[in-house]
């Protein structure tokens, strides 16, 4: 019995640290290529979402590994999210891959979901066992998300270009390693020093810079082009909301515990948008509103081609950028997406906020444009 | 002076119209419709909606810019789940704020939220929040809103019984792009002029689709939680168990979230069964007529053969004819 999982940015070191400490064999996929992207693109439909067609190539590229069980999330709609699952055994079944896929509904639907979709792989998991490597998952999930934000915050003014993301890499071999709680906080107070050591003071006001949409295209570095790190070695401080162990906050804890405060996201939204509309369609327009409110220098947009909840968003985002004064970007990426066309618009974009910085010194009110919006 | 409430005609006015223009009317508003799809409105409506959206939510705002400044207020409904467990489609739930936020200028937007999913009190509010906007009360609003759904079910015409002897044609599609002729280019239409006899999805009842679609859930696959997707994958199921058409055109509108999915299903549900033909094609606003033409009579024309002598010959491939 070898366990994988899909690949999210580096959600992978949380979840190999709770299926190994429940003792199985886990197979982390190979890193997300062009090459996963393909095989992906090859065993399902054209029109589906990319983050389908990257788990498959991740599935698939797991498997040749050696995986045989593959742990995926579901879902209850209305995103494409939930109903990956059936789609992916199809994938997998003309692959001509044996794996067996296991699906975690919401635990509202299915309340002991988890623990029989681990029962399934481990027939003697205790509860005890499961809360344990919960334990462990959940201080590496907000571990990996510290020193993600940590690079994203600290990239603009390193000292030589690449050392904080060399310090991060240290800190994320380090977390990987780290077989207990107070380990997983040494390795991240170790890096974030590590980091700040790193940096210099740059003169001038900080420029900065939001990036939010669909989770799986903000949090997955393979599928956006790198736009987090591409943004820092502009010279723009990235603000990065979107984190994993948000997303497990709102979905799993916050269906649990009903009563739980949340951030109301959709009370952000409002007036632009009134409704939820699944996926992270509410998200991305209430943090943008957000941003322009806490004085971000402007927003960008990314999202995979035909995402129906970031359409909404994409077509109500000129809507805020005009009336919050803030610039909004949207991309679109899909397997075909290319590193240049994002260096370019990145670097345009970049240009046009420090242009326009520059024209609010000097009194003048800069406008937005909300002419024809970008999208690839 | 009665309020000019305009409803464009598009999206789920093809399944929930007369409801629609009834309720208006019990309300004491008076419903302004736009007209059958054409030329100017596509072209509003490319102008005005984001390139990725479907082809129908682009028909829509064309509609909408059609309507702004002819009228007093436009009725956009927000339509999130009209059965318990299932949603339409998220573009549908974001759609009042859509055009809010696109069409300048567009009249005030009288956007009832329907969610069947929800309690009794929030549809309630609804009800109470409709009412406001149309200037009545609530106590009316609910009469009107009963005797309207009342009377759109005495007026729905009887289903007209499936002609025999030709060959029959299995379609499935969104209402909103099959009951739009200038959407589907006609499809059904064309599919009836080559001597074939159509037999759409919403012949059939919701309640037979469903139970269709959970006996394939019973199988060990997955409920799908689009009321449309269950309709058209439990037709197909449906057709594939009985054989009681001799192949499936399935048309979806390129972009179309859910529809790329379903799609799939059925695809795969067709492979599995083996021996019907299905054909898929996909509608942009770049589609043109004489593409389809070509492709629906070659299909019928393969369909025909097999039924005749030649079966043997015209085996089905196992995969659909994919015509993107």
């Amino acid at each position: 019995m070898r366990v994988t999982f899909p690949h999210l940015g580096n959600l992978w070191i949380p979840v190999r640290a709770f299926f190994s400490s429940l003792g199985l064999d886990v197979v982390v996929p190979p890193p997300t290529t062009k090459r996963t992207l393909s095989i992906g693109a090859k065993y399902t439909p054209e029109g589906a979402c990319l983050p389908l067609k990257a788990t498959v190539g991740n599935f698939i590229e797991a498997a040749e590994l050696g995986a045989d069980t593959i742990f995926m999330v579901g879902g209850i709609g209305p995103c494409r999210l939930g109903y990956y699952c059936e789609l992916q055994r199809h994938a997998l079944s003309r692959a001509g891959s044996n794996a067996q896929l296991v699906v975690v509904e919401p635990p509202r639907r299915d309340p002991r979901g988890l623990v029989q979709a681990l029962r399934t792989v481990k027939r003697r998991a205790t509860l005890r066992q499961v809360v344990e490597a919960g334990r462990l998952a959940w201080a590496k999930f907000g571990a990996v998300d510290a020193l993600d934000q940590a690079a994203n915050m600290a990239r603009w003014r390193e000292t030589a270009p690449g050392e904080v993301d060399a310090a991060v890499h240290r800190g994320l071999a380090l977390l990987d390693a780290a077989e207990t709680c107070d380990a997983v906080l040494y390795a991240v107070e170790q890096t974030l020093h590590d980091v700040a050591c790193r940096t210099e003071e740059r003169l001038g006001p900080t420029m900065r810079v939001g990036v939010v949409g669909e989770i799986y295209v903000v949090m997955e570095p393979a599928v956006n082009m790198d736009v987090c790190r591409k943004l820092g070695r502009l010279g723009v401080q990235v603000v990065q909301p979107i984190t994993f162990s948000h997303w497990i906050e709102e979905h799993i804890v916050g269906d649990i515990a009903r009563r739980m405060p949340r951030s109301n996201m959709l009370s952000r939204a409002r007036p632009y948008l009134r409704h939820f509309v699944g996926g992270h369609g509410v998200e991305s327009v209430g943090r943008s509103v957000d941003m322009a409110r806490s004085g971000l220098a402007g927003v960008l947009h990314v999202a995979p081609m035909t995402c129906m909840p970031e359409i909404v968003a994409q077509s109500i985002l000129p809507l805020v950028s005009q009336s919050e004064g803030i610039p909004v970007m949207s991309l679109a990426v899909d397997e075909h997406t290319a590193d240049v066309g994002f260096d370019t618009r990145l670097e345009a974009f970049c240009d046009l906020l420090q242009a326009r910085r520059r024209q609010a010194g000097e009194g003048s009110c800069p406008s937005v444009s909300t002419g024809r919006w970008s999208m690839l | 002076m009665n309020l000019a409430v305009g409803v464009p005609r598009g999206l789920l006015f093809h399944e929930y119209g007369p409801i629609m223009l009834e309720l208006l009317r019990q309300c004491g508003a008076r419903p302004v419709l736009s007209p059958v799809t054409n030329r100017e409105i596509l072209q509003a409506g490319l102008e005005l909606c984001v390139d990725e959206a479907c082809l129908p939510v682009k028909v829509f705002f064309g509609h909408v810019a059609y309507l702004s400044g002819k009228v007093d207020a436009l009725l956009v409904p927000r339509f999130v789940s009209v059965e318990p467990r299932a949603y339409i489609c998220p573009k549908l739930m974001g759609l009042p704020d859509m055009i809010r936020a696109r069409v300048c200028g567009a009249p005030r937007l009288v956007d009832p939220c329907i969610d069947m999913s929800s309690g009794l009190s929030r549809i309630a509010s609804q009800v109470a929040a409709l009412g406001q906007a149309l200037g009545v009360g609530r106590g009316r609003a609910a009469i009107a809103l009963v005797k309207s759904i009342d009377a759109a079910k005495r007026g729905s015409p009887e289903p007209e019984p499936a002609p025999s002897g030709a060959i029959r044609i299995g379609i499935l599609g969104h209402n909103y792009a099959l009951r739009d002729p200038y959407i589907s280019l006609d499809l059904v239409d064309k599919i009836r002029r080559l001597g074939a006899a159509p037999i759409q999805a919403c012949d059939y009842s919701h309640r037979e689709t469903a139970g269709w679609e959970r006996e394939r859930a019973r199988r060990g696959a997955k409920r799908l939680f689009w009321t449309y997707g269950r309709r058209l994958v439990g037709a197909a199921y449906r057709w594939l168990e009985t054989g009681e058409v001799d192949g499936i055109v399935h048309l979806a509108s390129f972009g179309c979230g859910p529809e790329s999915f379903v799609a799939e299903v059925i695809q795969h549900e067709a492979s599995k069964h083996g021996d019907m033909p299905l054909l898929c094609i996909d509608i942009d606003e770049h589609s043109a007529e004489a593409g389809l033409t070509t492709r629906l009579e070659a299909f019928i024309d393969t369909v025909a053969m097999r039924s005749g002598e030649y079966a043997r010959y015209v085996p089905t491939s196992g995969q659909p004819v994919d015509t993107r």
